[in-house]
């Protein structure tokens, strides 16, 4: 008997059941629906969080006080040493010896009460030069930048980004020539950054722009940096840059053991590594979990092959006395399940894919579809068919038919 | 041709084994059928008649003794050989017709010459052939729940005859029937014994053996009786 001929049969069988195959169905599309959803929520995570890491700026390498290696003991959060200097920074932009950086922006960075005549709020503080707003990205809206004279003469005005305006400045005037207190110290607006995203503690819209020699003598008594920025000449030269940085420093620091450097250099791939490792642990158990709802309805799958089983045991007979073969009786009924289960596998991607359509929309988040999680599932909804299946459809095979027939 | 042996078969047993107890159900059966046969076999429930038409439809295998079905020794077969015999060489009539349910009188034909590999057409063809020889012609298309227990039994023989198979092997084929369509399932036998077709019916109803040409009666596992019928009745 040709296979498409069997396959008819057992759809005609399975239609003539519409309940239990519905039910059968529905345990496999819950489980294949929550799998790619899930995945699919997974990365649409790690894709967003990775997209908001490269908006921090492209070939980005970060020099932070304290060291990461050295094994044991409590490590400080960083920027609470004091190991890195302006003279650092200095040395690294006119130094002939560093050839594969562009751009070396010298950083203060402290969170602290802002107060406007409107209101106030604890918001970040950034000491920068120019050149932070060309290695992190940061556009103008409205106004004008920090300038090498406004750092050179110590000059107190401030850049804001948009969602300090709205906290300091909530009847929606022009806040550009206002006044804000930080520490005491009155600062004038002189411009106001692009919209940039990011949500809690991470909105790069919440930050508050002040020349790095203001922050550090005029509003928080500083000489130190929490960290400079670099950005490398190209993307290939990343790996020299980290080295060759880190070597200048150490000289300058006078290390000659790298293990007890005081400083330590993150390139933005390790943070994108850092944290893909990390949603992708996630993904992975949010996976792990829906696979167990799959596991259930295969083993539905199984229950309800072997009610049919039993349920036709004379039918089986019959078909056994007028000459099918096991091998008949075991692909007709592994084909029955494999309908269900592959059915169930086109329905339940279709449900995942809309239910985190839907979760993207509501969350206005990044909608990610992976085509390896739907072919994954195409391949693993019918071998659940086939593995759970298969018990059942052998021991059809297996029944004697003079047994078979006999059974009421 | 008329003394070529369909069925030989030789001091065959059936012996059924459980832990505690050992129940012989046929003892040292022989005998033997022509080609173009009519053999009613007869017994009280119990007698072993079921377990020897088990025996000769291959569904079974005998625990000693030999069985030819066309020449070939059927008990030395194994499970998917036993399937093509049954598939080729035997056209089965059971008592609960046994048609597919929720299945046209059409498709249930087909169904045997499914599993022999015969092409769509071919199966079609000889299936609507069938239907109309047994009188269905014009319920083709009605699933089995739609027909009357004589209509389902016209299909189920149409079935055993599209194979064209050696014997035609009835048990109790009118077991379930009203006596009117009974006698005119029996019609349908006598026709078509009398086209030459060789049939096998267990029975325990006298009136119904009467219609066959030869009668075997079994007891208590053993052959007690087997001579032709000498008082049929067309």
């Amino acid at each position: 008997m040709k296979l498409t001929e069997l396959f008819f049969e057992s759809l005609t069988t399975l239609t003539l059941n519409k309940t239990r195959t519905t039910l059968a169905i529905l345990g496999i599309v819950i489980g294949i629906g929550s799998v790619i959803a899930l995945m699919s929520l997974g990365q649409a995570t790690q894709q967003s969080i990775q997209n908001q890491i490269e908006s921090l700026g492209s070939n980005l390498l970060t020099v932070q006080p304290g060291s990461i290696q050295g094994g044991g003991g409590v490590r400080g959060q960083p920027g609470s040493r004091t190991t890195l200097t302006n003279d650092d920074a200095k040395a690294l932009s006119s130094s002939t010896e560093i050839t594969t950086i562009n751009l070396v922006s010298p950083e203060y960075s402290t969170r602290s009460q802002i107060v406007s005549p409107q209101g106030n709020s604890n918001t970040q503080v950034i000491g920068a030069t120019p050149a932070y707003f060309d290695v992190h990205k940061i556009a103008l809206s409205d106004g004008a930048l920090i300038t090498q004279t406004d750092v050179d003469s110590l000059k107190k005005v401030a850049v804001v980004g948009p969602t300090v305006v709205t906290n300091l400045f909530p009847d929606g005037s022009n806040p550009i020539g206002k006044t804000i207190k930080i520490q005491n110290q009155n600062l004038t607006i002189i411009g106001i950054t692009q919209a940039k995203g990011g949500s809690g503690f991470n909105n790069q819209d919440d930050i508050v722009y002040v020349p790095l020699t203001t922050a550090q003598k005029q509003l928080f008594g500083v000489s130190h940096l929490s960290s400079i920025a670099l950005e490398a000449k190209n993307a290939n030269l990343m790996f020299a840059a980290q080295d060759e940085v880190g070597y200048f420093l150490l000289a300058r620091h006078k290390i000659t053991d790298p293990t007890k450097a005081d400083f330590s250099i993150m390139s933005q791939q390790d943070m994108i590594n850092t944290i893909t490792s990390t949603t992708t642990t996630f993904t992975t158990l949010l996976a792990g979990v829906a696979a167990i709802s799959l596991l259930v309805g295969g083993i539905g799958i199984m229950n309800i092959m072997l009610v049919t089983v039993t349920e036709r045991t004379r039918e089986i007979g019959l078909r056994k006395a007028l000459g099918a073969k096991k091998k008949v009786i075991t692909t007709q009924f592994l084909i029955e399940s494999v309908i269900l289960t592959f059915t169930g596998g086109i329905i339940g991607i279709i449900f995942g894919i809309v239910t985190s359509f839907v979760i993207s929309k509501i969350t206005s988040s990044l909608f990610v579809v992976s085509p390896t999680s739907v072919m994954l599932a195409f391949l693993v909804s019918t071998a659940i068919g086939i593995i759970f299946g298969w018990y059942p459809a052998k021991k059809a095979a297996d029944l004697q038919p003079i047994e078979a027939l006999r059974y009421e | 041709m008329q003394n070529f042996p369909i069925i030989k078969i030789k001091n065959l047993s059936k012996i059924y084994k459980t832990e505690v107890l050992e129940t012989i159900a046929l003892s040292n059966v022989s005998f033997e059928v022509q080609k173009g046969e009519f053999v009613a076999i007869m017994g009280p429930s119990g007698s072993g008649k079921s377990t020897l038409m088990h025996i000769i439809g291959a569904l079974d295998k005998p625990t000693s003794g030999e069985y030819f079905l066309d020449g070939q020794n059927v008990s030395k077969l194994d499970d998917d050989q036993l399937a093509d015999i049954r598939n080729q060489k035997i056209g089965f009539i059971f008592q609960s017709y046994n048609l597919l349910p929720r299945t046209t009188t059409v498709k249930n034909v087909m169904l045997p010459m499914a599993y022999a590999g015969i092409d769509y057409q071919e199966r079609e063809k000889r299936a609507l052939e069938y239907l109309k020889i047994v009188g269905l012609g014009d319920h083709l298309h009605h699933t089995t729940n739609q027909l009357s227990g004589g209509q389902q039994q016209r299909v189920a023989i149409a079935r055993a005859l599209s194979m064209h198979p050696s014997i035609l092997l009835a048990d109790e084929p009118t077991g379930n029937i009203a006596s009117k369509q009974a006698d005119e399932i029996m019609a349908i036998f006598q026709k078509l014994n009398q086209e030459g077709n060789t049939i096998i019916m267990i029975t325990h109803e006298p009136d119904i053996a009467q219609k066959s040409k030869r009668i075997i009666i079994i007891r208590d596992g053993q052959i007690v009786s087997d001579q032709p019928n000498r008082q049929e009745k067309i």
